[in-house]
């Protein structure tokens, strides 16, 4: 596709990409510290990913191969948009590989293929506050950060435990990060939570209605709160990928009839067409 | 004998209007001070003054801390205070719901204060959360039950088993009986009053309400328009008051 010249590269002007790009920075300077931003309006509504896509403007250069995924699909209506309005806005080179890419939009996930150096992920974040749910006041949770008063988030966990006999919180699992700030890794399973810390890549985080960006720099130490009773499991669906055989990927499940038929499918599509290419099958492949 | 908390011409104003003034007392280890006084006469403005609430506008609140001695608290930097907010400090609000987490479960409730200064140990945690329930006469069942469940009396209960979890060395009580009818006043007065002997609380009791004072306080203080108008032993001043204002105080309490 050809780039439309209407528009500046990567759709946002070049202040405003500056603003972001010091607001990231400030965020890879304090790893895990919600740096405030002045979002701008963007031809997309709130939710739909507005914050990693402003940060994914900032930081694209023409150089750049992007991919995006939600839910670790490429072919998704989210992903396929986003994707489109960079390849229209930007010019840049497109590619479902997460091994040739050099920015990936993600919304929901990590790519199974470990990331290396050079490589930004960008993440789509709705609520970047992790203790937005138990204490409602932004002044008071932004005091509880710079006090490191974070007990309160173990009552979350504490809560989980009573109730479910083990911690139930599967996604938006919290992490403290480098030993100072609890941060909230969006809505990511925490199955992927042990590939955030020591990772070779950037990590950069959205969010366009809440006006905040967070930044894991490359090998930064990131641990999930846990009790030590209880400690932190890394879980998944307890299948092997229906169409590819794989077992240490994150799976989906998918209902395949009205009859209660079901099938696991690896929920990175790109992982999944891979090993499949490979020559791997799972026992559900046609 | 060094004071625990030591009040000096604690002042405060809201604009022209005197909210309390130059207020001193000294608090000594397993004393329980109380102070009366009608509705606006600065009781909660000076307790909220010295649990660090609100910034008095002059005088000193020096505690006697664990690790350093004798701190002045009002100067002190705000990390500091609030960990002794949450370690030798209890606070007792008049209503619980501003007291409790009402979305959070009764043992949920008890362990925050624990778990804000690094227990990281569920079973402990709860294990200590369900034997302070017991202390204040709730039924351990009810130790995943949320405080909305809760009648009014369980509800303030609940709030000084979270309060008292930490084994603070001070508690400020704001009307700790305000709004429960009055059996359930009498027991939780009597489980206050075990409490505070048995551990050897100091506590700081705010009440319009003389015979909570008379049952817990060892010492008095009465106030009016923002001054203190007349302090001593309990018994001392309720028997012989000696202001004009007291002895109204004293009078207008209805005989059965």
């Amino acid at each position: 596709m050809t780039p439309s010249s209407e528009y500046n590269f990567a759709y946002l002007d070049e202040q405003t990409k500056r603003m972001i790009r010091r607001a990231i920075l400030k965020g890879l300077a304090i790893p895990g510290y919600q740096v405030p931003f002045a979002s701008r309006e963007m031809p997309m509504p709130y939710g739909w990913g507005t914050g990693g896509v402003q940060v994914s403007a900032a930081v694209l250069t023409p150089d750049d191969r992007f991919k995006v995924i939600d839910q670790g699909a490429d072919d998704t209506t989210n992903a396929v948009s986003i994707r489109t309005f960079f390849e229209r806005t930007a010019g840049v080179a497109i590619t479902t590989a997460t091994t040739e890419a050099t920015v990936i939009q993600t919304r929901h996930r990590i790519p199974e293929v470990p990331l290396t150096e050079g490589q930004i992920l960008v993440y789509q974040v709705p609520i970047p506050e992790p203790l937005r749910f138990l204490e409602p006041r932004e002044s008071e949770t932004r005091k509880m950060h710079s006090l490191e008063e974070y007990g309160l988030m173990h009552v979350k966990l504490y809560e989980d435990i009573s109730r479910h006999g083990h911690i139930a919180t599967s996604y938006a699992y919290p992490v403290t990060v480098e030993a100072r700030y609890v941060m909230d890794p969006s809505p990511i399973p925490k199955f992927d939570n042990p590939k955030l810390g020591d990772c070779p890549a950037i990590q950069l985080f959205g969010a366009g209605r809440e006006q905040r960006i967070y930044a894991l720099p490359p090998y930064t130490q990131v641990v999930s709160l846990d009790f030590e009773d209880h400690p932190f499991e890394a879980s998944k669906a307890d299948h092997p990928c229906g169409l590819c055989g794989a077992e240490d990927s994150y799976l989906d499940e998918v209902i395949v009839d009205d009859a209660g038929g079901r099938m696991f499918v690896c929920s990175d599509t790109d992982y999944c067409e891979g090993r499949q290419a490979a020559g791997h099958r799972g026992k559900d492949a046609a | 004998m060094t004071p625990l908390l030591s009040v000096q011409g604690i002042t405060k104003r809201y604009g022209a209007h005197i909210g309390c003034a130059d207020v001193s007392f000294d608090l000594y280890p397993g004393e329980v001070m109380g102070i009366v006084g009608e509705s606006g006469s600065g009781k909660s403005t000076l307790l909220n003054c010295m649990a660090g609430h609100l910034r008095p506008d002059a005088g000193s609140v020096v505690f006697d801390t664990r690790g350093h001695g004798p701190r002045d608290t009002v100067t002190m930097s705000e990390p500091e205070r609030r960990m002794l907010g949450r370690t030798d400090w209890a606070f007792v609000h008049q209503h619980a719901r501003d007291g409790l987490r009402m979305g959070v479960s009764a043992g949920g409730n008890v362990g925050e204060r624990l778990m804000a200064v690094g227990a990281r140990h569920y079973g402990d945690i709860r294990d200590k959360a369900v034997d302070w329930l017991e202390r204040v006469e709730i039924d351990a069942s009810r130790v995943d039950d949320r405080p909305t469940t809760f009648s009014g009396g369980m509800q303030q209960r609940l709030q000084i088993a979270r309060n008292l979890v930490t084994g603070p060395r001070l508690v400020f009580m704001d009307e700790p009986t305000g709004g429960l009818d009055v059996s359930v006043q009498a027991r939780l007065l009597d489980l206050l009053r075990g409490l505070v002997r048995d551990m050897g609380l100091s506590a700081i009791i705010v009440t319009h309400d003389l015979a909570v004072v008379r049952l817990l306080a060892d010492r008095l203080m009465v106030m009016k328009d923002g001054h203190v108008v007349e302090n001593g032993l309990t018994d001392q001043v309720l028997d012989d008051p000696q202001h004009a204002y007291t002895q109204l105080l004293v009078s207008s309490v209805l005989q059965v």
